[in-house]
């Protein structure tokens, strides 16, 4: 049943109304206008330079006064390489972790350790950036210098990600599985089978939706990446070879850019805001369907 | 979805929020100017706000001077914002700051278009390694080598058997420029391991790393290595990093600290300016760890 119209103000619940719709519209219009402002920016590079170079040139070099290149396919490949190493070695550990906290021990439990996930949610990244860089790397660099390499962004990258994951796979094994797994535990099958074989299956498009929400924040992750993962401009040849990602190269240049160079980062910019609402949408509509099926 | 594009993108939008607000700034400039103005006539008295912004290296420096001119003259607001040398010549070029931050020789062409760099310190730039690296000291030819990838293991130069990892510094930083002109290199011949970004990520890196080499100003790296950070200035031919031989001139991988303005500055800009050139922030100038320059 529709609520009542009323157009008095005097009545609270018209007056509410417009305040949340006023609300609402105000972060959606701040969404809207970034992004106009990022296609702005980057207006004047995808026109003078044009998409084709960002993929035939062969270097970065944006600030050569002789003969500026803008070759962004190694970048890509290190925010790429990145968000999928770290979304191949979370994905199992999240998954267990979910499965666990909500199959497998006593509710008190369970509770603490939502709350420990929660907790290493809100890490500030430069946190992790740090640890990365007295822990991670220096044992990386005693192995296979120089330490601050693809492995390192990976490993950081993937705690990083646990949280995120498994989280939403937690909410998806119990919105989307609960209710069969109960009615099964009733039935008599034994736990393991209920988990692995009803549950799970069941639960997955919700699962994979927390991937896709997980890799959309490691495709976006800037601190971390920044102070682990080296930062030179090159495809790497192995996962000790350093790399740098996109957001590591807008967040490097963009305050000593200019001009030209200013807009070049505002266009790779852009491209990420496509891959991350890509990611997003993509989660949204697997986790939907999951609920409904 | 909004809060995920918003935590994506936070870099690009404090990008743009640096240079609204300087613009912002430079409405206030007219004010601030015509109060200044005509307050100097009355002596003493200064008030309004003024926006310095430009490189990372004179941008503390500035803070304090800009603090204790402050306390001096109460009714008067300096707002210090960072960004780097070429945003701060830029920022002075287009108004969009009062005065400008910059920490390299101004450019031929930058002169020719009215800018007057005024030379508030001397800073040198210092090759660092890790504390536990042996090495004492090494030639220029040697600095070339380990950077252009020819020496590539400790070993050559009678340190322990590992491989060197070389530190360099992001495109547009202005002790890229200082190093590359010393030792008449490129930066495309560099064979660097890791890139950083300012001072302190470059010293951060070399102190976590034993076999790190990478170069910094001699005042960010000599106050961290007095806290007790594990890194070590080493001198190129024999010339010990140190501001008393910045001060002398022997040491020569140096770059000069200025303040930019367009033309000659007037009003409260040009108080500031008097202000911070004189030998009363001289003490502020050494504890950051740079050099004072002769009027």
């Amino acid at each position: 049943m529709k609520p009542s119209r009323s157009n008095s103000w005097s009545d609270p619940d018209r007056r509410l109304e417009l305040a949340l719709r006023a609300a609402a519209s105000v972060s959606g219009c701040v969404v809207l206008l970034i992004v106009l402002f990022v296609l702005w920016q980057a207006l004047p590079a995808l026109r003078d330079i044009g998409l084709p170079r960002f993929v035939a040139d062969a270097d970065w070099r944006p600030t050569s006064d002789t003969q500026p290149q803008f070759g962004m396919l190694p970048m890509l490949a290190g925010s790429g390489l990145v968000t999928l190493g770290a979304v191949l070695l979370a994905t199992p550990l999240a998954v267990f972790s979910a499965v666990l906290v909500e199959f497998y021990v006593p509710r008190s439990v369970a509770w603490l350790l939502r709350r420990l996930l929660e907790l290493l949610n809100g890490v500030p990244s430069v946190v992790f950036g740090f640890w990365g860089l007295v822990v991670v790397v220096p044992l990386i660099n005693a192995w296979q210098p120089p330490g601050q390499s693809l492995l390192a962004g990976v490993l950081v990258l993937s705690l990083m990600l646990i949280p995120t994951i498994a989280l939403s796979a937690a909410v998806a094994l119990r919105d989307d599985a609960g209710d069969l797994a109960r009615s099964a535990a009733a039935l008599g099958l034994d736990r393991g089978a209920v988990v692995w074989s009803l549950a799970v299956p069941r639960a997955s498009r919700g699962i994979g939706g927390g991937v896709l929400l997980g890799a959309a924040r490691a495709v976006g992750e800037t601190m971390a990446v920044v102070i682990v993962c080296g930062n030179i401009v090159q495809v790497p040849a192995s996962l000790f070879d350093p790399v740098r990602t996109i957001t590591a190269n807008i967040a490097m240049e963009m305050s000593y850019a200019t001009a030209g160079h200013r807009s070049v980062l505002f266009a790779t910019g852009l491209l990420l805001i496509l891959v991350t609402g890509f990611l997003v949408a993509a989660s949204r509509l697997l986790s939907r369907r999951g609920a409904r099926a | 979805m909004a809060v995920l594009c918003a935590v994506a993108f936070v870099v690009l939008v404090s990008g743009c929020g640096t240079e609204d607000s300087g613009r912002a700034a430079s409405r206030d400039e007219a004010v601030s100017e015509v109060s200044a103005t005509s307050v100097e006539t009355q002596s003493v008295r200064l008030s309004g706000k003024l926006t310095v912004t430009g490189s990372s290296t004179v941008a503390p420096l500035a803070a304090e001077i800009a603090k204790r001119f402050e306390t001096e003259y109460p009714e008067v607001r300096i707002d210090v914002q960072t960004g780097g040398s070429s945003r701060g010549i830029a920022d002075a070029l287009s108004g969009v700051a009062d005065l400008g931050m910059a920490s390299r020789a101004m450019k031929t062409d930058e002169e020719g278009q009215g800018l007057i760099g005024h030379r508030l310190a001397v800073d040198g730039v210092s090759i660092i390694v890790n504390s536990e690296n042996s090495i004492d000291g090494l030639t220029k030819q040697q600095v070339v080598q380990l950077f252009t990838g020819e020496i590539t293991n400790w070993s050559d130069l009678g340190g322990s058997d590992a491989e060197v990892v070389v530190v360099n510094k992001a495109e547009g930083r202005a002790t890229l420029e200082v190093f590359l002109n010393h030792f008449e290199l490129k930066n495309e011949q560099i064979q660097a391991d890791v890139v950083v970004g300012d001072n302190q990520h470059g010293i951060k890196t070399v102190a976590w790393n034993p076999l790190a080499i990478g170069y910094v100003s001699i005042g960010a790296a000599q106050s961290e290595a007095d806290l007790g950070t594990p890194i070590r200035l080493v001198p190129v031919d024999g010339v010990e990093p140190t501001a008393a031989n910045v001060a002398s001139g022997r040491f020569e991988v140096t770059r000069p600290l200025l303040i930019v303005s367009k033309g000659e500055p007037v009003g409260l800009a040009a108080a500031f300016l008097e202000y911070a050139m004189s030998p009363t922030v001289h003490d502020l100038i050494k504890a950051q760890g740079f050099e004072t320059v002769a009027q």
